[in-house]
């Protein structure tokens, strides 16, 4: 009997569990509707041309457009030009971000607004610039060719360059904001123990907002990964050399949609494993 | 077994009857959809000559190279048929076409080469058969006083030149290719380009010492380039296609302008810009 009544007053307490959450949900009827339809359109609006991409994947001929060389190449120069992309922006970006956080000068704020232009410009803009600042003829760019022989435009270096100029701001907005958010009394101690600033910043400030870095350094490379219209201005259309992924599913697209669905589903599918490295930091936001 | 054997020949006769009926009256409709369409308005005047009332904007989606010319007539259309606006959009052939079968709304496409007006015909979205209003002939493109000295297409393979093509999906890159491979050519050029301004652009800003455009691109940049002509380029000459589309909303003025283009106004604007006749 006892055996029997266990199971009762266990089950006791768990219609009470159920109440307990309806009356939360309770809480959640009380959604106002005026943001609940427009934020499920949002949702679906969001979601609908990725559904479309995955309902008219040529899934058959799959195999065989992807087994092109081309869709290879063109991958493996957007993994590398977006990895070198990245990393410019961290060796480049990370001091820039410190300075914007750390240090009080004239003008800080001019600076941070101009760091965030190319996130605003549109990128074909940002090729133009480039080609008047690095091109043969730029402003910088000729002396490059007078005096050491090099151009820029239409080589894979171009290309880094390109993505890291639209890139960068990303890596320096999320590294300044870990910053600012990120403790300096540890640093303080750190220099007051006899550490000097720049080991302060390599031992101590490196390591605690490392986390922030990572997630900016992704968004870089994500952002480099899709780079497309300063690419094409600066950089130009080569296969092998220039042509990105983004250049070949546009191209694909005027004479062969069905290739263009699919470099666009191996998109898609990096743009997914983006976001899985990221889910820890995005998806755990309260 | 005879019977039976000549009555299905009386059936295929029949059903031959019908068929050919049926093509004369698509024949009929489909030339009535051209002809008759400006009249539709007008219940009063009949042939094209009378131009009907027109209003409303004309949308026209034009190749990359015919920029200058068009919007030369298109302000002249404007000027003609008061209350008309005529709205372009110049970009690569291929992706207008592509646009276009993506549903986009235009009236009028006017394609660099028979293929890329192909794509919009074989998806059933022009209405009636397209026209070739213009020819356009290639030319070499170099930095203005020719410091590289391209005289030829055989110069452009020199060892440290800067060539940009137009892609090959695009009508001028299609045919420069055809052009090189006719000349047994093989050059590797720094970049392809999505259309053929893209390419112009390239030496006009010194990034590239040439480039194959078109005569009528080398005109248009005002001698902000210098034009190298190569005997190469008569065996590649683009015929431009021009048609009303389907998706239009401007039915009477799509046609009314087309009527321009082939007009010998029209045709004496194209002319000036280095077209050839058709």
């Amino acid at each position: 009997m006892t055996s029997l009544d266990k199971p009762g007053a266990a089950a006791g307490p768990r219609p009470g569990r159920p109440r307990r959450r309806r009356a939360g949900a309770g809480g959640r009827r009380g959604v106002p509707l005026p943001l609940l339809l427009p934020g499920l359109l949002a949702l679906a609006f969001l979601l609908l041309p990725l559904l479309a991409l995955l309902l008219r994947a040529p899934w058959r001929a799959l195999p065989r457009q992807l087994g092109s060389t081309e869709v290879w190449q063109a991958l493996q120069l957007s993994l590398i030009s977006a990895t070198a992309a990245t990393a410019v922006s961290l060796v480049l970006g990370v001091p820039l971000a410190w300075l914007l956080a750390r240090t009080e000068f004239p003008g800080r704020g001019l600076v941070r607004a101009l760091v965030t232009l190319p996130l605003v410009l549109p990128p074909v803009v940002g090729g133009v610039a480039l080609l008047l600042a690095l091109g043969r003829n730029g402003v910088v760019g000729q002396w490059l060719d007078a005096w050491f022989g090099i151009t820029l435009p239409f080589t894979t270096t171009g290309v880094v360059i390109a993505e890291a100029f639209v890139a960068m701001p990303f890596l320096v907005i999320s590294v300044e904001g870990t910053l600012r958010a990120a403790d300096p009394r540890y640093e303080e101690a750190a220099t007051t123990l006899g550490a000097s600033r720049f080991t302060a910043f390599r031992r101590v400030t490196l390591p605690l907002i490392a986390p922030g870095i990572a997630a900016g350094a992704v968004l870089a490379w994500a952002r480099a990964l899709g780079e497309f219209g300063a690419t094409i201005t600066f950089a130009g259309n080569f296969p092998g050399r220039t042509q990105t992924m983004p250049l070949s599913v546009y191209l694909a697209l005027q004479n062969d949609p069905e290739a263009a669905i699919a470099l666009s589903l191996v998109l898609l599918t990096v743009s997914i494993a983006v976001l899985a490295a990221l889910r820890d930091r995005w998806m755990t936001t309260p | 077994m005879t019977r039976s054997a000549r009555r299905t020949r009386r059936l295929l006769r029949l059903a031959g009857a019908g068929a050919a009926a049926v093509l004369a009256l698509t024949a009929c409709s489909s030339s009535s959809d051209s002809s008759d369409a400006p009249d539709t308005g007008t219940p009063g005047s009949s042939g094209a000559s009378a131009s009907p009332k027109l209003s409303g904007t004309v949308t026209v989606f034009a190749a990359a190279s015919l920029k200058e010319s068009f919007t030369t007539l298109g302000k002249e259309f404007e000027h003609r048929h008061p209350g008309t606006k005529v709205s372009f959009n110049f970009s690569g052939s291929d992706t207008l076409a592509a646009s276009i079968t993506g549903g986009a709304p235009a009236d009028v496409f006017a394609a660099a080469s028979p293929r890329t007006m192909k794509t919009v015909t074989d998806a059933g979205d022009a209405s009636g058969a397209p026209v070739t209003f213009v020819r356009n002939q290639l030319e070499i493109a170099t930095r203005p006083g020719n410091p590289a000295k391209v005289s030829s297409l055989k110069d452009l393979t020199k060892s440290g030149l800067k060539v940009v093509l137009c892609d090959k999906t695009v009508p001028c890159g299609a045919a420069a290719r055809k052009a090189l491979d006719a000349a047994g050519i093989e050059l590797t050029p720094v970049s392809y380009e999505q259309d053929v301004k893209s390419a112009l652009n390239k030496v006009e800003l010194d990034e590239a010492d040439a480039a194959i455009v078109y005569k009528t691109d080398v005109k248009a940049a005002q001698g902000k380039v210098r034009g190298v002509e190569f005997p190469e380029s008569a065996g590649a000459v683009n015929d431009y296609p021009i048609a009303a589309l389907k998706n239009g909303r401007n039915t009477e003025a799509a046609q009314a302008f087309i009527a321009l283009v082939r007009s010998a106004d029209g045709q004496k604007v194209l002319g000036e810009a280095g077209f050839l006749k058709p």
